[in-house]
């Protein structure tokens, strides 16, 4: 290393007006070592592979080749190993701890789904490769879609999509080319307030207006209200093209009238988009086709124990009712009456079609060029498959008794403002209410952060003040719950009673209190030396020959 | 010059046939450091009751509605450069929107300061 750390920053260095006890001169905190940035350790002469120079040949570059150095940090590989290593252990993940964050279901990663997803024959496959040559992986893929069919009690599944957005996007076209196919031009897309950042912002990027479903006292969708703005003309008079209603909803409650919001729903003449984001609540006890839901995506990586988080990518499959079945998207996996499963593509869609489905078939388009995520569909077979259907149930009953052990517990601390509600599903939700004037959620979220926990899901669902959502997933024991629990019922009880040292937390982190207010207001995206940082407009980082400034 | 309040925590200084938007001082200390404002265009209709510009925080995106029907006539550019304004002066330098009213009959039903304020209490 040639110039370790020189914007000086280190783990003790106080936050203004606070006093973090001793320092040490290197930074390190025994061996929670401080790592700078890597274009302050790197140089542009350190290498860690070394090539030879191209001899002869022609650059076909043209007007494209690069003219200046671009001024790479370079470092051995050991360096590189340490960089990367010692950033690793600033990291929180779940293989450390509970991971509360609600609405995430951030369940453990079984190590089998790891082992299977690298065996040869599914690791090395390339989506260019001749069919014949990955029957195999299409299998994998046409038994998931299987699976999450069954699981759903739906007509259809569409694979490609890459995670939950993208899912939701797909199922909102899929609605669009089904209203576009009997000529109905509809405008408006329900959403309810509680709803998902996503849900609205799908509904408007696929060119549709947003209007919010109230809610009522207890937090579910206000039936009434959704009759009302739906009208009683049928079909021929309505607007809407859909709703979009996460179920369980993100307030931890089931919408106990799901099937009578399809049936109106359905009655108008509209389609009911279920957001699957909270689908591990009720995977194994409840088909959302037998809600009348018409299009869900499933989030693999949440009720599938996928990576999630950094550890990506995810996989969004949107699982989607009779009626909107033949309008999925491009390409897909079926079974064809030769028994193999093919992989139907542009070309042969029409033949496909006319063949096997009455020509029924209408796609929408592609959500992507290839398959889907087939690594995460290979970790979700196994998954499902090492659960079994028996299995599958015990995750969704477990979830939620984890979630309301969590739930009634804190009770007593916590303001829990839907616990007149009935049982919670899959996550706990509180309030602020009750905590000391001038301390507020972030405050204990940070005080959690000491406690050696990562902080639960803070200010969402918005319709509840200072929301605090924390879904333990099934995974957790219950010592591991009881360790969480302790640990936020002493914050909890030190914001009740107005504890000031609260506000500068966390303490014992790496880092302090950041401003993440002045981060959003005035973000500094790249790295900017010495010089720069004194005034020079930010830019590309450039490292002097000699190496970091 | 009469300033109306909205249940939605807007505020109205109505000066004949023109009025200013803002949010209130309430509004700023629920949402917390504000980050990011996006403004209506100038020129655009805004209607009563609906979307009309959107305030950003470190916790959260939150619409504001327009507390009245009209077509917006300026928009407060300052805050393009320091939202941190509608922290610090909600209710002055602030202001989001200029418009002009097309119906003056929409301000009955309105707060006014002493309404606002129990209103806010009850909260």
């Amino acid at each position: 290393m040639s110039a370790p750390n020189a914007s000086g920053w280190k783990p003790g260095t106080p936050v203004a007006g606070t006093d973090s006890g001793p320092s040490t001169s290197t930074g390190n905190r025994a061996l929670m070592l401080e790592e700078p940035l890597i274009f302050e350790i790197g140089t542009t002469r350190t290498t860690g592979v070394d090539l030879p120079d191209p001899i002869g040949g022609e650059t076909r570059l043209g007007g494209f080749a690069r003219k200046n150095a671009i001024g790479l940090p370079g470092l051995s590989e050991p360096e590189a190993v340490r960089h990367y290593t010692r950033l690793s252990r600033q990291n929180y993940a779940i293989d450390l701890g509970l991971f509360p964050l609600g609405s995430c279901t951030m369940k453990h990663n079984p190590r089998l789904n790891e082992k299977v997803a690298r065996m040869p024959g599914f690791a090395d496959v390339h989506p260019l490769q001749p069919v014949d040559t990955v029957r195999g992986a299409l299998e994998v893929i046409n038994e998931l879609a299987f699976w999450l069919i069954e699981l759903t009690g739906m007509h259809g599944v569409a694979m490609t999509p890459k995670a939950g957005a993208h899912g939701e996007l797909c199922g909102i076209l899929c609605i669009r080319a089904a209203l576009e196919a009997r000529g109905d031009a509809r405008e408006v897309i329900l959403v309810p307030e509680s709803a998902h950042g996503t849900n609205p912002a799908t509904a408007a990027f696929a060119g549709y207006r947003v209007e919010d479903i109230p809610a009522t006292a207890e937090g579910r969708v206000d039936l009434g209200a959704l009759k009302a703005r739906l009208g009683a003309g049928g079909p021929d008079s309505c607007d809407v093209a859909a709703v979009m209603i996460t179920n369980p909803n993100t307030c931890g409650l089931f919408e106990r009238d799901m099937k009578a919001i399809s049936d109106a729903v359905h009655a108008a003449g509209a389609f009911v988009y279920c957001d699957g984001a909270n689908f591990n609540a009720i995977v194994g006890k409840v088909r959302p086709g037998d809600l009348g839901v018409d299009a869900m995506h499933i989030n693999l990586h949440k009720t599938f124990s996928t990576p999630h988080g950094g550890g990506g990518p995810g996989s969004g499959p949107v699982v989607l009712s009779e009626a909107l079945a033949p309008y999925g998207p491009l390409p897909y996996t079926a079974r064809t009456s030769d028994g193999v499963v093919h992989l139907v593509e542009e070309e042969d869609a029409e033949a496909f079609s006319a063949e096997h489905f009455g020509g029924r078939m209408a796609s929408f388009g592609r959500m992507s060029a290839f398959h889907g995520q087939m690594g995460m569909f290979t970790r979700a077979l196994t998954y499902i498959l090492s659960h079994g259907a028996d299995g599958l149930k015990q995750v969704a009953e477990d979830a939620v008794l984890n979630a309301n052990y969590v739930l009634r517990t804190l009770e007593d601390v916590l303001d829990a403002p839907f616990g007149a509600s009935g049982p919670c599903m899959h996550e706990a939700l509180f309030s602020d209410k009750g905590f000391a004037q001038g301390l507020s959620t972030l405050d204990l979220a940070k005080g959690l952060i000491d406690e050696g926990f990562h902080p639960m899901t803070m200010y969402f669902p918005l319709v509840v003040h200072g929301a605090m959502l924390v879904e333990p997933t099934e995974t957790e024991s219950k010592a591991g719950l009881d360790q969480f629990i302790a640990a936020l019922r002493s914050v909890a009880e030190r914001a009740r009673a107005g504890d000031e040292s609260l506000k500068t937390a966390p303490h014992f982190a790496p880092r302090r209190r950041l401003d993440e207010t002045l981060a959003a207001r005035k973000p500094i995206l790249a790295f900017q030396d010495a010089g720069q940082a004194a005034g020079v407009p930010p830019g590309t980082p450039q490292l002097s020959e000699q190496g970091g400034s | 010059m009469p300033r109306y309040f909205t249940d939605e925590h807007e505020w109205i200084d109505v000066d004949g046939d023109t009025a200013t938007v803002g949010i209130t001082d309430y509004a700023q200390s629920q949402l917390g450091d504000i980050v990011f404002v996006e403004l209506p265009q100038v020129g655009s209709a805004v209607a009563k009751g609906k979307d009309a510009a959107v305030v950003e925080s470190v916790k959260a995106a939150s619409d504001v509605y327009a507390p009245i029907t009209g077509e917006v006539t300026e928009a407060n550019g300052a805050l393009e450069d320091d939202p941190a304004l509608v922290n610090s002066s909600p209710e002055d330098g602030g202001w989001f929107f200029k418009l002009t009213i097309s119906d003056k009959s929409e301000l009955e039903g309105l707060m006014d300061a002493a309404a606002y304020k129990s209103f806010c209490d009850s909260l």
